[in-house]
């Protein structure tokens, strides 16, 4: 991969076409870019916001790692990775991962591989906080998170 | 010395974020740590109840509990990640 990966960790939230542009900005050889964005959902009406907490200095470098496995097994142009942390509410953006190729099933893989790691493996955690101020909890991890690494081994 | 960081519902049982603490010589592995915290306290008891789902970082990066620590400066102990 030319170009080193984008990786960031912020509070702010984030413009899916500005990141693509600033992926693919001033290169020729780029077929195909697939992103993923993670949204805060509600499922039951009852959820307030999200509340993120993570790790600094092992966020990035965990969120690195993926993105150099990523570019190693699948030939990519570029990547972007972006989580947010902080309160965040139902309908805003959590998480972004971009990969640009020269064609698409690499976009596609490589994409797909990103988030499967990034829920398992980057140290984020999720506290529900509600709309009725009973007493938030944290999210549990999902089996099947940890499920969806084995399909890349 | 090293430097503990706890995270998520590990910090809140525990109820700090970090400490510094010097490891006793029969410490060797990440499982051997997690076994010295839970005699520290009542919080500790609770936090590690249940070893296995104890993740731990050294140096911010991510460990098995039959991993060495070695001279470490940084271990972090956390609850299963769910981001993304």
């Amino acid at each position: 991969m030319d170009k080193a990966p984008t990786i960031r960790v912020q509070v702010e939230d984030f413009d899916l076409q500005t990141e693509i542009d600033a992926l693919t900005n001033g290169q020729r050889d780029i077929g195909a870019v697939v992103s993923f964005t993670g949204l805060c959902r509600d499922d039951k009406g009852a959820l307030a916001a999200l509340e993120l907490e993570h790790y600094p200095g092992m966020a990035e470098a965990e969120m690195l790692r993926i993105a150099q496995e990523a570019a190693e097994r699948w030939p990519l142009n570029g990547v972007t990775v972006i989580h947010r942390y902080g309160k965040i509410e139902p309908g805003e953006n959590i998480v972004l991962v971009v990969a640009a190729s020269k064609h698409r099933q690499a976009a596609f893989d490589g994409a797909s591989f990103m988030m499967d790691f990034l829920k398992s493996k980057a140290p984020f955690w999720k506290r529900e906080i509600r709309k009725d101020g009973s007493e938030s909890a944290w999210v549990d991890a999902r089996d099947t998170d940890e499920e969806a690494l084995k399909r890349w081994r | 010395m090293v430097k503990l960081i706890y995270f998520a519902w590990i910090r809140e049982r525990i109820g700090k974020s970090e400490e510094d603490i010097e490891l006793p010589d029969n410490v060797k592995t990440v499982g051997d740590l997690i076994a010295h915290l839970k005699q520290r306290g009542d919080g500790y008891e609770v936090a590690l109840e249940v070893p296995e789902v104890i993740h731990v970082a050294i140096n911010q990066e991510h460990s098995q509990h039959s991993d060495i620590i070695g001279d470490a400066r940084e271990i972090a102990l956390f609850p299963p990640m769910t981001g993304g």
